[in-house]
């Protein structure tokens, strides 16, 4: 575990000196902070659309939380390219596979570094809708499960990138080939919405139904389970491919 | 405990699909031992050492470092291991310390031990005036310093060292090769090369790898004792030639300008004793003697050449 534990902080340490970090984060707070105040004006302005939303965390939380989630599938990959196929494309890989660490403790390591950068996006973007706790009633439960849904969603979009960075030795293409994976899984959901057998199946494997329901403030625990699942799956698959490459 | 073993590798083979870039090599590293691999570039040298450091796993044989099978227990056999392959493994947007520090943390120095774990491996490295600077900034040999340091932080009883002063310039490989040679009294280091006066300089024992197998595997010493192909000597009054070919050892003789006396010697024979006794007692007035051996080139190039009979016959018509 300690192994685990100096591979992520190792790792986080490398997230938050690379200037990559801070230019995403930077692009993620312009964006994110610009939709925040336009619905934020239009909903002062234009009161009586409130009536169609549960007040103001649905309508302002809800909102600049579905709008993340696909700055986030733009995002993430750029993030999780790096983790394998930089380490070896320079060789540094090595340094990992030659010290007393198994395959399952470097992957770990790894994707936890990674949810430090979640944790600091989470932050930034709970900043936003929580400031209106100085001037409204806000439905602090309902941005909770927001944030915890997007919290879940970024780890399965980490783990599906860590593992497409484990096939391929160029950051930029396992940073397509994720994006071209999340966006796969993602639309997944139009095909649930047609009129073919198995339609329920499609929509259960879809990222993005199960996003909804927490955004609009419900928890279930069947749409967790379907995150947890989704990334130990994928982390599980970067361990297999890792352990194929020693061979 | 002189001679303990610290890597035993048996019949160690590796395929990369049809080709075998390792096929039935044996190799031991005994406890104090500087073991140089030489060979041909793609003889498998490098596949050799990522095998003994875990970092691939091999198609066949078994490794055994410091008693420990590698593939039955990687973690404890890994843990008296330090590599530092081709590329050292660096992270550039790290200072030296937090490279170093994270190194210690990943071959488990508690971190009480970690600070002084990496003080000592920047002394042992000359990287002490460069602790805060990013690895990225460093030279080509710093950075290869840093790789060094890593591998040694955890004071392994094994390092293995691919290539190490590949890159650098000369005054940065004589100091590379006087750290290595320092490492060699407290640690067992096993270095590849294809510079054969570094294998010369740095090693107690060679072993030559052509085609994926070990052709030669002799201790420096030996190698430049065993082969000893003549012995030059100066005499002021030498006798005949008949005379020195009738030394005990000697199959020829020729006499070369100003006195000097080349003296062909039979396959393992050193008959250069015999001469300075005979040449005391006779009065031949003894003022040189040396032995030409055979150089670890020769015996390289005789080796790993594929028409060892060619260039047999071309030395003796010379």
């Amino acid at each position: 575990m300690s192994t685990v534990l100096t591979i992520a902080r190792n790792e986080a340490r490398r997230i938050f000196v690379s200037p990559l970090a801070w230019a995403v984060l930077f692009v993620l707070q312009l964006i994110l902070g610009f939709i925040f105040a336009t619905m934020l004006f239009g909903y002062a302005q234009n009161a009586q659309v409130s009536d169609q939303y549960q007040g103001v965390a649905d309508y302002i939380g809800g909102g600049l939380f579905g709008f993340a989630t696909v700055l986030l599938l733009l995002v993430m990959p750029l993030m999780t390219m790096r983790l394998f196929a930089e380490e070896r494309k320079s060789g540094s890989i090595t340094l990992l596979f030659s010290a007393p660490a198994s395959l399952i403790e470097i992957v770990l390591g790894k994707f936890l570094g990674l949810v430090s950068f979640m944790l600091a996006t989470l932050v930034l973007l709970a900043i936003m809708p929580l400031t209106l706790l100085s001037g409204t009633h806000l439905d602090v439960g309902f941005i909770a499960a927001g944030l915890l849904g997007l919290f879940l969603m970024m780890l399965a979009f980490g783990a599906a990138g860590l593992f497409v960075s484990t096939l391929t030795r160029e950051p930029t293409i396992a940073a397509v080939l994720s994006f071209g994976l999340l966006l796969l899984v993602w639309l997944i959901q139009i095909v649930a919405n047609q009129q073919i057998p198995f339609a329920a199946v499609f929509g259960y494997l879809s990222l993005i139904g199960h996003f909804e329901s927490l955004r609009r403030g419900i928890f279930n625990t069947a749409d967790v389970v379907y995150y947890i699942l989704f990334t130990v799956f994928f982390l599980w698959l970067a361990v297999l491919r890792l352990d194929i490459e020693r061979n | 405990m002189e001679n303990q073993i610290l890597i035993e590798a048996r019949e160690l083979s590796r395929r990369y699909g049809a080709t075998m870039a390792v096929s039935g090599l044996n190799l031991t590293l005994r406890k104090g031992e500087i073991l140089g691999l030489l060979g041909p570039n793609g003889a498998g040298k490098s596949t050799t050492m990522k095998m003994l450091a875990g970092c691939l796993a091999p198609s066949g044989g078994e490794i055994k470092i410091n008693g420990v099978d590698l593939a039955q227990d990687a973690r404890a056999a890994k843990s008296s291991l330090g590599y530092l392959p081709e590329q050292p493994p660096l992270y550039p947007e790290l200072t030296v310390n937090e490279y170093l520090r994270f190194c210690a943390g990943l071959h488990g120095i508690p971190g009480a031990e970690r600070e002084a774990a990496v003080t000592r491996s920047k002394q042992a490295c000359g990287l002490t005036d460069v602790a805060e600077r990013l690895i990225h900034n460093l030279s080509k040999g710093y950075q290869q310093r840093v790789g060094l340091a890593q591998a040694i932080i955890h004071r392994p009883p094994v390092i293995i060292l691919d290539e190490p002063t590949v890159g650098l310039d000369p005054i940065q490989i004589r100091e590379i090769r006087t750290l290595i040679k320092q490492l060699g009294e407290s640690h067992s280091v096993i270095l590849s090369s294809h510079i054969l006066p570094e294998i010369q300089a740095v090693c107690s024992r060679v072993m030559i790898i052509n085609k994926g197998g070990s052709v030669y595997s002799e201790s420096i010493e030996n190698t430049a004792q065993h082969r000893v192909e003549s012995v030059i000597a100066g005499l002021r009054r030498p006798p005949s030639i008949e005379t020195l070919k009738g030394l005990p050892g000697v199959n020829r003789a020729e006499a070369l300008d100003g006195g000097l006396f080349r003296l062909a010697v039979d396959k393992g024979a050193d008959p250069r004793e015999a001469l300075a006794e005979a040449a005391a007692k006779n009065g031949w007035g003894l003022f040189e003697l040396r032995s030409q051996a055979k150089t670890l080139e020769e015996v390289f190039v005789e080796l790993t050449s594929g028409d060892i009979t060619v260039h047999e016959t071309q030395k003796e018509a010379a």
